[in-house]
């Protein structure tokens, strides 16, 4: 069954479309890895189904539902969820004041404050230390952490391993893991390592240019043909005759 | 002479109590909301004001005029954040500034309108306690009123601290303030925790105004001065520290006190002069520590918080913010 529907999305930054005529669909336990180099739009896109960016046109549904106008908080508690690019914690409180935020927001469901220490189990020592006082690698596993406490029926996760070391975008992903083995939620992730993306996603979606270039199974593609989805390589030679 | 200064170092941290009072909403406003509201000092006076016709031509007891006005005045904050600040927020730097400097002149031209120019007080409503004291050793008189105002400053402080700290309320506002869309993706409504802390801050200052009219006399232009000496007990305090404003408050009350052992006109100068002094020292701290220019030093200068050389970014040198 479709969670999130997303008809003919068209966003701008002032003079500029960041995100053209997108179109996507995402059933529950499916993860959708968003793939493209730098300003291909992907994190626009995200920001756009979350609610934090305006949406220019088209139609954004969640489980059949027009969310295309409402604001961001509506959406989590509805059922979007996303842990921000940079992670966006508030660095002066704790981490326990940090994630009881997002609990006492949050619509009911299956994810509570004990069941996200299970799966964040290196966030236990640390939940009365300030966030700002925390690694990269735990700062996102904070925000992962938050986006779940919100009981999502869709999460998005944007640059997950942007800075991070090797060991902490291991352990990012393997709690990762355990959340999608769940099954309860949609995932659509934004992800630079090309190979982290293609390995955890059932389906990719590479951005050029803010366009849709390759949509489909990881299995459906030669890499060739995603690398050069992924720089917009036959839209550059066709646009040079 | 030791007596004398005795006196003035207590006279002027209970003085601090109702300068903490009139600056602890502007605090929470530009530390919470990110909004300088130059109309604060006119609220203050409106709240007095409306007390003051409650109590003088309804003939409400003082203390149920108070409970009726502040929230009467919380929810015109409410109104006039929705209404008004959202709009001039999204206008950029200079917008609030002119759209709070002309929501003062508004005031103030209409409480001339409704009430005249005329000095008014609430001092013969509340019987002996505007002239009441108590004497201690060497001499030394403390004035009820001003003891109630500072207690009161202390309550409401904590009061406030608490809200913060421990409520689901208090917790939204802290996270609308530190990020605002980050605080929307946890699932909070940040434009009603931002109007929340505008109607805390203008019931706030019509407390304060209230005191201030049981202290001495209000007109429709009284505000102004008042909220000069609210901007100065927040910055010495640290802007967007709650606590801070207390203390800052208390520093400007001594300073006014001991400079009024010279003359009237130095108690005034004392207070600005003090002020100067703490936004230049953290000026020249931050122009010191930072590579951000003179944007950034100001910042470090009104929060007083120092700053990581490396990003420019502020951190935390006094102390944690509440």
């Amino acid at each position: 069954m479709t969670v999130l529907s997303v008809s003919n999305l068209t966003c701008r930054h002032g003079l500029l479309t960041a995100v053209r005529d997108i179109d996507l669909s995402l059933a529950r336990g499916e993860v959708l890895s968003i793939i493209g180099a730098n300003g291909a739009g992907k994190t626009t896109l995200l920001r756009s189904i979350a609610g934090v960016h305006p949406v220019a046109q088209g139609r954004i549904a969640l489980n059949g539902e027009d969310v295309t106008r409402l604001r961001a908080f509506e959406r989590v508690r509805r059922g979007i969820a996303m842990s921000p690019e940079g992670r966006r914690l508030f660095y002066d409180l704790t981490v326990a004041d940090n994630l009881r935020i997002a609990s006492e927001n949050a619509r009911p469901g299956p994810w509570s404050t004990a069941r996200v220490m299970d799966t964040f189990p290196q966030l236990g020592p640390l939940v009365h230390l300030p966030a700002g006082k925390l690694s990269g690698g735990q700062r996102q596993a904070v925000a992962i952490a938050r986006a779940l406490l919100s009981n999502p029926d869709v999460i998005l996760l944007d640059e997950v391993s942007l800075g991070l070391s090797p060991a902490a975008v291991e352990g990012v992903y393997q709690s990762l893991a355990t959340v999608r083995a769940a099954g309860d939620m949609a995932i659509i992730l934004v992800e630079q390592d090309l190979n982290r993306a293609l390995a955890f996603a059932d389906r990719i979606l590479c951005m050029a240019e803010g366009r849709a270039e390759l949509q489909g199974a990881p299995s459906d593609f030669t890499r060739a043909q995603i690398s050069d989805a992924y720089f917009g390589i036959h839209r550059q030679e066709a646009a040079h005759g | 002479m030791a007596d004398a200064f005795v006196q003035a170092l207590v006279q002027g941290t209970l003085l601090g109590g109702y300068y903490a009072i009139v600056a602890v909403g502007l605090s929470l406003m530009v530390g919470v909301v990110r909004f300088i509201n130059l109309a604060h000092g006119d609220m203050a006076v409106l709240g007095a004001l409306i007390v003051i016709a409650l109590t003088q031509a309804v003939g409400l007891p003082v203390g149920l005029a108070i409970a009726v006005t502040l929230p009467v005045m919380a929810a015109l904050g409410w109104i006039m954040h929705a209404v008004l600040f959202e709009r001039a927020m999204r206008g950029g730097f200079l917008l609030p500034i002119l759209v709070t400097i002309g929501l003062g002149a508004a005031l103030q031209n209409g409480m001339f309108g409704l009430w005249g120019s005329n000095t008014r007080s609430l001092g013969a409503d509340i019987g002996g306690l505007s002239w009441a004291s108590w004497s201690l050793p060497a001499g030394i008189l403390v004035g009820q009123l001003p003891v109630l105002i500072f207690a009161c400053a202390v309550v409401v402080i904590g009061a406030l601290h608490l809200m913060l700290r421990a409520t689901r309320l208090g917790r939204a506002i802290k996270a609308t303030a530190t990020d605002p869309e980050a605080a929307e993706l946890c699932g909070v409504d940040a434009r009603r925790a931002q109007r929340a802390a505008s109607a805390i801050a203008v019931s706030l200052a019509a407390l304060a105004g209230v005191f201030l009219a049981m202290r001495g006399q209000v007109t429709p232009y009284s505000g102004p001065a008042q909220l000069i000496f609210a901007f100065e007990a927040v910055v010495i305090g640290g802007l967007g520290s709650i606590w801070g404003t207390l203390i800052g408050g208390i520093i400007l009350g001594i300073s006014q006190s001991l400079g009024g052992l010279i003359s009237n006109q130095a108690a005034l100068l004392a207070g600005h002069l003090v002020f100067l002094t703490v936004l230049m020292a953290r000026l020249a701290q931050g122009w010191r520590a930072g590579h951000g220019g003179w944007r950034v030093a100001l910042r470090a200068a009104l929060t007083g918080r120092g700053i990581t050389a490396r990003q420019g970014q502020t951190t935390a040198w006094k102390g944690k913010r509440t």
